[in-house]
């Protein structure tokens, strides 16, 4: 079964799967999840807000992007960016983009909409008596939301929004489509220059499962540890 | 109004793979998006249920191993598994099992639909874990002092429950299965994502090849919402949830 199996071409291209492909993943995780956790939360306020055409807007781009797959979404981004940055500059052509910031962006927009229902979900779940109290105490909206609804909001979701970061860095994995340089893609290329893919491709495998094992039994003691018991 | 026209006129064209118009490769394309994503629900669906089954049997080792099932499927990238059984399983399964299923027909189509299934079989098991817990303990004490045996507990009690009680996150499962299909665009199955890539190469045309199929994918969406809505209210017990 492992009889022609040839460990060797793992170590060897160690340095270069993890120095450049997995710090690209994991570089495109974080920042990913940083601003899509931002974006998700503006729209989520958005949403809630009550004015006219804010909510409707927010729906509607958080509804649109989660009935899409992710694969055409990338198709989608790879193809608009170019020319979106034309227009914002100014140039006579449609501008080329570096790739990891189109990826970066692409990530972002697509997964601000689900961190956006999960910001819903938890500013919904406080009650109503914590945003009265904070008006009654003489706070205005940005200041109940920054210092009463907010804060209570991440801490209570923390652990989903982990878990969808984890999502996240699993899903980075269809760049593979662009051929991009992140883990897997390196993986699949040296695979196939040498022939060798059923090892890269299990050694790959074997990769994202320890990391994400390890990330989720993490949240899952965190959440243990953090959950308010009511 | 001539401008429209235009716009629309490359749908009509006749393909560059020679099958009809481009409008009918996305439609094949649907159909095959279609056909993956059914197979794959029935996959999940069977092989969750008993997997999530395991999960809630009071045997220390068939939690062990429904467990081990579960992290399995769920921490490995959906695109990797799908490489895992096209690429490196007849490599590793012995000599006459990797031949024969190098030489089956259509093995990129049937590695993709069993695939995803068994991606999403760990999510329908975890599901149905969630639902049969979330049931107050008295429904199996109950059952235990009814005199029904484990079998016919989860038979007549649990189950029919369970199920019901999980119903609105398994239709948002199967439109992730159809989403998720997209992914059978990396080991050469033309589904709907790949049409409109195809159609795009062809015809240079991105913006109307991408638009058509979101547009599918969105009354694809659409549709399955509204008929789970439906489904959901019949099955509905009386007093219960979603019942009156």
């Amino acid at each position: 079964m492992f009889g022609n199996f040839d460990f060797e071409v793992i170590i060897r291209s160690i340095p270069y799967l993890f120095m450049t492909g997995m710090v690209f993943t994991v570089k495109l995780t974080i920042f990913a999840s940083f601003f899509g956790v931002i974006l998700g939360t503006l729209l989520a306020l958005m949403r809630l807000s009550g004015l006219w055409p804010l909510p409707q807007l927010a729906a509607g781009y958080v509804n649109l992007v989660r009935s899409l797959p992710l694969l055409l979404v990338i198709f989608w981004f790879f193809f608009l960016i170019p020319f979106v940055a034309q227009s914002i500059v100014g140039s006579e052509r449609p501008i080329t983009i570096d790739p990891f910031i189109s990826a970066l962006i692409t990530f972002t927009l697509f997964e601000a909409a689900y961190f956006s229902e999960i910001m819903r979900a938890g500013i919904q779940s406080l009650s109503k008596g914590q945003v009265s109290a904070g008006y009654a105490t003489g706070l205005n909206y940005r200041q109940v939301m920054r210092y009463v609804v907010l804060p209570q909001a991440f801490r209570n979701m923390l652990p989903i929004l982990l878990t969808q970061t984890i999502v996240l860095f699993q899903d980075t994995s269809l760049v593979y489509v662009l051929s991009l340089n992140d883990f897997l893609g390196i993986a699949g290329k040296i695979g196939q220059r040498d022939g060798r893919l059923t090892e890269m491709y299990l050694f790959a495998a074997v990769t994202y499962f320890v990391i994400s094992f390890l990330a989720s039994t993490a949240v899952r003691r965190l959440n243990s540890r953090i959950a308010i018991i009511r | 109004m001539e401008k429209i026209v235009n716009w629309f006129s490359v749908y009509w064209q006749d393909s560059a793979e020679g099958t009809g118009t481009y409008a009918y490769t996305l439609l094949l394309g649907l159909k095959v998006t279609l056909y993956i994503s059914v197979i794959a629900a029935l996959v999940a669906l069977i092989l969750g249920s008993i997997v999530g089954i395991l999960r809630t049997l009071p045997s220390p080792w068939a939690n062990r191993i429904s467990g081990a099932y579960v992290e399995f499927f769920r921490n490995i990238p959906l695109l990797v598994q799908l490489f895992l059984w096209y690429f490196v399983l007849p490599e590793l399964a012995p000599p006459s099992i990797g031949l024969w299923l190098k030489q089956v027909p259509n093995a990129n189509f049937y590695t993709a639909a069993i695939g995803l299934g068994l991606y999403m079989s760990a999510r329908v098991a975890e599901q149905l874990k969630a639902g049969i817990n979330s049931m107050p303990r008295g429904q199996k004490m109950a059952s235990t002092a009814l005199g029904l045996t484990t079998l016919q507990s989860y038979r007549y009690i649990l189950l029919p429950m369970g199920f019901r009680i999980i119903f609105p996150p398994l239709t948002s499962e199967l439109l992730n299965t159809i989403k998720n299909s997209s992914v059978a665009l990396t080991i050469g199955v033309a589904e709907l994502t790949q049409s409109a890539r195809n159609m795009d190469s062809y015809t240079f045309q991105t913006f109307q090849a991408f638009t058509a199929v979101t547009i599918i994918y969105l009354i694809l969406n659409i549709s399955i919402t509204y008929i789970m809505r439906f489904v959901e209210r019949r099955i509905a017990v009386p007093g219960f949830i979603a019942g009156k």
